[in-house]
């Protein structure tokens, strides 16, 4: 069992509408979830079930119609969207499913983009961020433009990206789906090792079967609420 | 983040090129258009500023503008001559008399004759020849343009007769004089001789010019001037803004301009407009996933107008130095000859070049503004 105070992401009846009356849609259900420090939780269900409506509540990029979203203990509900803001580019790092590199930057300067939000001088942060993506096996394409990378080249850039202001959340959209078999695997080889931290927790929401294996607690989710969760057999263990 | 905004904007060339452009050819229009009606209008008040020895006109109270006059009463000289703080004041004759050459080839003129014995009002920028060389009988100064235009492709050169009216006037210098609101060749003679081109009639006397004693205001002068000889008495910049007034009120130029001024200002919002906003929306994305990852509306509203103004500004600077070279090749031509590029037009054109910058930003900005950062995810 995970102690409280391991809770690193707290969802409690979490309810998404979108649109009204007749063309109401229910998207989230009454949802109720957690993640936790030092885990990789996965969020599995078929397409359209919410996993990328929870995602994006938990971010702060989407507010909920009902229920209350803690974050290492903070409700964005009681932050000014200017806090929330702020304490998304502190705490949060993304990685999306198709990347979403600015293709005017060089991996580096893709890399640094957080620091730079956040007022780091330009030297500085890439200097960090070619650290980073030393780390994850890319320093020798850190000055290439995303055109020339391939896509598992340009995922690490992306995870390299969540990773250079050592966010205390990481959440990734579908990190595998545009990659093949083995880039997907050894992008989440990547995730496990250098995204998972005992003061870190990822939330990956994926519905590619092939990397469940990677999982420290997978969370299933189908028609807006979640189903059941279960923990890897090892996490158990322990 | 100011070189994300600018990485963002140069490197989709095309979008970039096209911008630029847009920007570019607005601009270079509006100051060509606006540059040409004001040097066309200056030139209705020409020959007004040529003369720098009178700081003010008297003339006949109907008299609208520097063409129309009516023909004053020579005792009307000494009445303006008896007015308080008046220095001294000389007769200024205008016809427009033809003349012809010896080769046969004529044309009307714009003649002028100045005081015979203070030569005021002669031309005083000189391409060959001098001025005071008018004291000479039978002598005339013809103007640059005039002489390409009744001597075409000849070299300048003295000496040449003209015949006016039956008299032969002899060529002794050639002025830079303005350029005429008409292309007439600009002849400048003493009165008495300017009086015989013409032809007689009772009263000839179109203008009286008159200098202001030291301490005494031009403004207040002519006012006095007119009180006094119920005559209409203006200051040299009074009688330049009456005639571009007259020509503004009773011609087709203001309107013929401002349509073309119109065009280009709507070739600047709309061109640049759309191909910005398509840059932006083509960019949303980008604009996403910065927000996503923490940046703030009123940065990425600071990037929007970072990127705007900079292509408008290097579209203007590049459509300035269209219009420079334009004018450079154009102001040595004899028909274009003074219009110019000046300050003023490129202040106004830069004004509103910058209300065209903040359209296409506001534009832009709003649908970055209301993207929501959580589209990054579908």
């Amino acid at each position: 069992m995970t102690s409280p105070d391991s809770t690193a992401v707290s969802c409690h009846g979490i309810r998404k509408s979108f649109g009204t009356g007749d063309t109401k849609i229910d998207v989230l259900r009454g949802i109720h979830f957690e993640a936790h420090r030092g885990e990789m939780t996965f969020l599995v269900g078929p397409s359209g079930c919410g996993k990328t409506t929870l995602i994006s509540v938990i971010a702060g990029l989407l507010d909920p119609s009902e229920g209350k979203v803690s974050i290492f203990g903070q409700q964005l509900a009681k932050m000014t969207s200017r806090d929330q803001i702020l304490f998304r580019r502190k705490n949060l790092g993304f990685v999306f499913q198709q990347y979403n590199l600015l293709p005017a930057l060089t991996a580096a300067e893709n890399a640094a983009v957080p620091l730079l939000a956040a007022g780091v001088n330009r030297s500085t942060a890439v200097k960090r961020s070619k650290e980073i993506l030393d780390r994850l096996g890319m320093a020798s394409r850190a000055d290439n433009y995303p055109r020339t990378l391939s896509g598992g080249q340009q995922q690490r850039v992306a995870l390299a990206r969540a990773l250079v202001h050592e966010p205390r959340l990481i959440i990734c959209d579908e990190p595998t789906a545009a990659l093949d078999h083995k880039s997907g695997e050894s992008v989440m080889e990547l995730l496990a090792t250098s995204a998972v931290h005992p003061d870190r927790a990822v939330v990956v929401v994926t519905h590619d079967n092939r990397v469940f294996h990677f999982a420290d607690r997978i969370t299933h989710m189908e028609d807006g609420i979640i189903t059941h969760t279960e923990q890897n057999p090892k996490l158990q263990a322990a | 983040m100011n070189f994300i905004a600018l990485r963002m904007l140069i490197s989709d060339r095309a979008k970039y090129f096209g911008l630029i452009f847009a920007f570019a050819f607005s601009t270079f229009l509006l100051l060509n258009q606006i540059s040409i009606f004001c040097g066309i209008m200056q030139r209705t008040g020409s020959q007004i500023l040529d003369v720098t020895d009178a700081d003010v006109w008297v003339m006949d109270p109907y008299t609208e503008y520097f063409e129309q006059t009516k023909a004053l009463k020579d005792t009307d000289l000494t009445r303006v001559r008896g007015v308080q703080g008046v220095d001294y004041a000389v007769r200024l004759f205008k016809g427009n008399p033809i003349a012809r050459t010896i080769e046969g080839k004529f044309a009307s003129t714009f003649t002028i004759g100045v005081d015979d014995s203070t030569l005021i009002g002669a031309p005083r920028k000189m391409a060959l020849g001098r001025w005071e060389n008018l004291r000479e009988a039978n002598s005339i100064i013809l103007d640059r343009a005039g002489y390409a235009l009744l001597y075409p492709g000849q070299p300048l050169e003295l000496g040449r007769v003209l015949e006016l009216n039956d008299h032969k006037a002899r060529l002794v210098g050639i002025s830079d004089a303005s350029a005429p609101f008409v292309s007439f060749p600009v002849i400048h003679a003493r009165y008495s001789e300017a009086l015989h081109f013409q032809g007689q009639q009772r009263n000839q006397l179109g203008y009286v010019l008159v200098r202001a004693k030291p301490g005494i205001s031009p403004e207040n002068l002519a006012r006095s001037i007119e009180a006094a000889t119920a005559l209409k008495a203006r200051t040299t910049m009074e009688f330049v803004r009456d005639c571009i007034g007259y020509y503004l009120r009773n011609t087709g130029i203001p309107v013929n301009f401002g349509i073309t001024i119109a065009i280009a200002l709507v070739v600047g919002l709309a061109v640049a407009g759309q191909t910005f906003f398509l840059f932006t929306l083509d960019n949303l994305k980008q604009f996403g996933a910065l927000k996503a990852i923490g940046v703030t509306n009123s940065r990425l509203v600071g990037m929007v107008v970072l990127q705007a103004a900079t292509a408008g500004f290097v579209g203007f600077a590049f459509g300035s130095g269209m219009a420079a070279l334009f004018f450079e090749v154009m102001s040595k031509q004899m028909a274009t000859r003074g219009i110019i590029l000046t300050w003023q037009v490129e202040a106004i054109v830069a004004a509103l070049m910058t209300a065209v910058i903040l359209f296409v930003s506001v534009i832009s900005i709003r649908r970055v503004i209301v993207l929501e950062p959580a589209s990054v995810f579908r």
